[in-house]
């Protein structure tokens, strides 16, 4: 080889390392965020405490002997805020890889959890609960298992209809909006039956909220999310294959239709834990990938986590700002996700960066 | 040694038969074309020797019966060049070629599979657009890179589906002499279905002749790009020049105004 393409050879490989290095050293900042976001967000409510007094309170949990806090701090911020900052950041976490994942495998920008039909069902579900007092379990879990079983039931649906024509991203996607009309309709229809304090409840619940959250909700999406992240992030090279088309996939020795179906299947289940507890929040699963996108670049194995992580900036960054602006009325979040996340979302889409996005 | 063999291939989609008992082998070295009219089953074929689809019949890579063989094996088999490709989400070109290592690679990119992508662009001339977006690119651009990511899979046969369509006189020459000189150089095959029959005269070493889903006549390119071959399969009346070094087949007119088959 002569000295001149060696150098260039090198100088290649080196532009690669870095640009990958890159996307690393993006992630690392994306977690800082949360991290810094997260402490500011517990200090933020109607009881008065700091940013340092709120780190002691958590770090005294951990090391006692080092740390300690006063009843009062630990209270506020153990009982009352840490598990709703962590709803917020497992929360927004799962909504974005979902959207992701879906991004991909149906090779449409425009997917995200909702197009198959995903949060109409839980709306339904909810409804039903809420109007008819009917559901599959009783007590107080009669909402929450509603919309779990109904979320699940219209993913096994657009895949039954999907299976029959082939599953293919036209096909998800037409049977997922076909689904989405139908629990849109019924929802129409209970609140067109039930009381005015049933269909206000109703909205409430579709508008998406953190109130709700509880350490066991937490914890149990936390372990949803661990189960299904590492399957996702090993097929990352394969949902990029299928970026390319099936036809090129397949040659790639991708089994196509194998990986759309577990995807799918786990983005329901995803979604399903978070939507039942919090209602519907919109616009983090289709916004977060894209901005993630913009900033990091298509391939998932990077795409995947980062959007994670800004799924969980936007959803508490949204949270917080709901909680304290019209303090001390607490917006719901559903609604601050897309003032907040519009403005910013065009601000990159005007400056993008051509080569990423 | 034999690459490729094909016996009784069939296919159909419904009950509309595309490809009806084919039989062709592929030897070493080779480059093939696959000629014949829209609608012959050319693209279907290359697609069903990739078990992209799955036809009737029995296809041998290396003598393995291509059944049993897993779709990874397969891939590092075949190399498939697809017609055009866009994707809706961007990538950059060096991790489009480098999905081509996707058969031999784990998750964790060995600096071995950065090594084959850069050798790949070098070969063809594609480094300077390592980092832009795969969808910015021209037309022969993208069929370059397309080229590049079935060779980054090490393929003993790249199966190329109309490389040329799209392209300009020089793109159209340039991605041609690229797949023959390999093939001379290496010990890797082509097939490829073309439209051109004067590119495909020129390039290739053997020419097989479909219509509607048979084969009707194969053979070098100097024996079977006759009149009478190509009056017969496309409906048109030619000439064919022979005073180059392969011949050269000029179109006259349609038979039939215009209602040929095909």
């Amino acid at each position: 080889m002569p000295p001149e393409t060696a150098v260039k050879k090198a100088d290649l490989k080196e532009e690669y390392t870095r640009f990958v290095g890159r996307k690393f050293l993006i992630m690392l900042i994306f977690f800082i965020g949360i991290i810094v976001l997260a402490g500011v967000a517990a200090t933020l409510g109607s009881a008065d405490i700091s940013v340092g007094e709120v780190y002691a309170a958590i770090l005294a949990k951990f090391f006692p002997d080092h740390f300690h806090a006063t009843w009062f701090v630990d209270t506020i911020v153990w009982k009352l805020r840490l598990h709703r900052v962590l709803m917020a950041v497992v929360g927004g976490m799962g909504l974005a890889v979902a959207g992701a994942v879906l991004q991909g495998i149906l090779k449409n920008p425009l997917a995200s959890p909702f197009t198959l039909g995903i949060a109409s069902a839980a709306g339904f579900g909810a409804s039903l609960a809420i109007v008819l007092g009917a559901g599959f379990v009783g007590g107080e879990y009669l909402i929450v298992g509603n919309a779990f079983v109904f979320t699940l039931l219209a993913s096994f649906t657009v895949y039954g209809l999907a299976k029959y024509k082939g599953i293919t991203p036209e096909t998800m996607i037409l049977a997922g909006i076909a689904i989405m009309y139908l629990f849109s309709a019924m929802t129409s229809f209970l609140q067109y039956v039930g009381t005015s304090e049933e269909v206000q409840e109703v909205v409430f619940w579709m508008m998406g909220s953190l109130g709700r959250s509880s350490w066991s909700k937490v914890g149990l999406i936390t372990v949803v999310l661990a189960c299904c992240m590492p399957y996702l992030l090993l097929k990352s090279w394969d949902i990029n294959a299928m970026g390319a088309g099936d036809e090129t996939a397949t040659s790639l020795g991708v089994n196509v239709e194998g990986v759309r179906v577990i995807c799918m299947a786990l983005v329901s289940l995803i979604t399903a834990c978070i939507i039942c507890f919090t209602g519907t929040i919109g616009f983090i699963g289709l916004v977060a990938p894209h901005m993630t996108r913009m900033v990091i670049g298509g391939d998932h194995r990077f795409l995947l986590p980062a959007s994670g992580l800004m799924g969980a900036i936007l959803l508490l960054g949204a949270d917080t700002v709901a909680r304290t602006i019209l303090a001390p009325v607490i917006l719901p979040v559903g609604i601050m996700t897309a003032f907040l996340g519009v403005p910013f979302f065009v601000y990159l889409f005007m400056r993008r960066r051509k080569e990423y996005w | 040694m034999v690459k490729i063999k094909i016996k009784d291939l069939s296919f159909s989609y419904g009950s509309n038969k595309i490809l009806d008992d084919l039989e062709i082998v592929v030897g070493d070295s080779e480059v093939l074309g696959l000629i014949g009219p829209n609608g012959s089953g050319k693209t279907t074929l290359i697609k069903c020797i990739d078990r992209i689809l799955k036809p009737k019949g029995s296809i041998f890579l290396d003598g393995r019966d291509i059944k049993t063989m897993g779709r990874q094996d397969i891939a590092r088999y075949l190399g498939y060049v697809p017609q055009s490709s866009s994707s809706v989400l961007s990538t950059t070109v060096f991790d489009t070629i480098l999905m081509g290592r996707r058969p031999h690679m784990g998750w964790r990119v060995a600096e071995e599979d950065i090594d084959r992508v850069v050798e790949t662009m070098e070969l063809l001339n594609i480094e300077e657009f390592a980092l832009k977006d795969f969808n910015e690119l021209s037309g022969g651009q993208k069929q370059k890179v397309l080229v590049a990511r079935a060779l980054c899979q090490e393929p003993e046969v790249l199966l190329l589906d109309e490389p040329t369509s799209n392209l300009d006189l020089k793109h159209q020459l340039e991605v041609m002499e690229i797949i023959r000189d390999l093939v001379r150089k290496t010990d890797i095959s082509a097939v490829m279905a073309i439209h051109d029959l004067n590119l495909a005269s020129r390039y290739a070493d053997t020419l097989v002749m479909l219509k509607e889903g048979r084969i009707y006549a194969t053979g070098d390119p100097v024996s079977l790009l006759t009149s009478g071959n190509v009056r017969s399969v496309y409906g048109v009346e030619v000439v064919v020049i022979d005073s180059f070094e392969t011949p050269y087949v000029v179109p006259i007119r349609s038979l039939n105004g215009g209602k040929a088959s095909g």
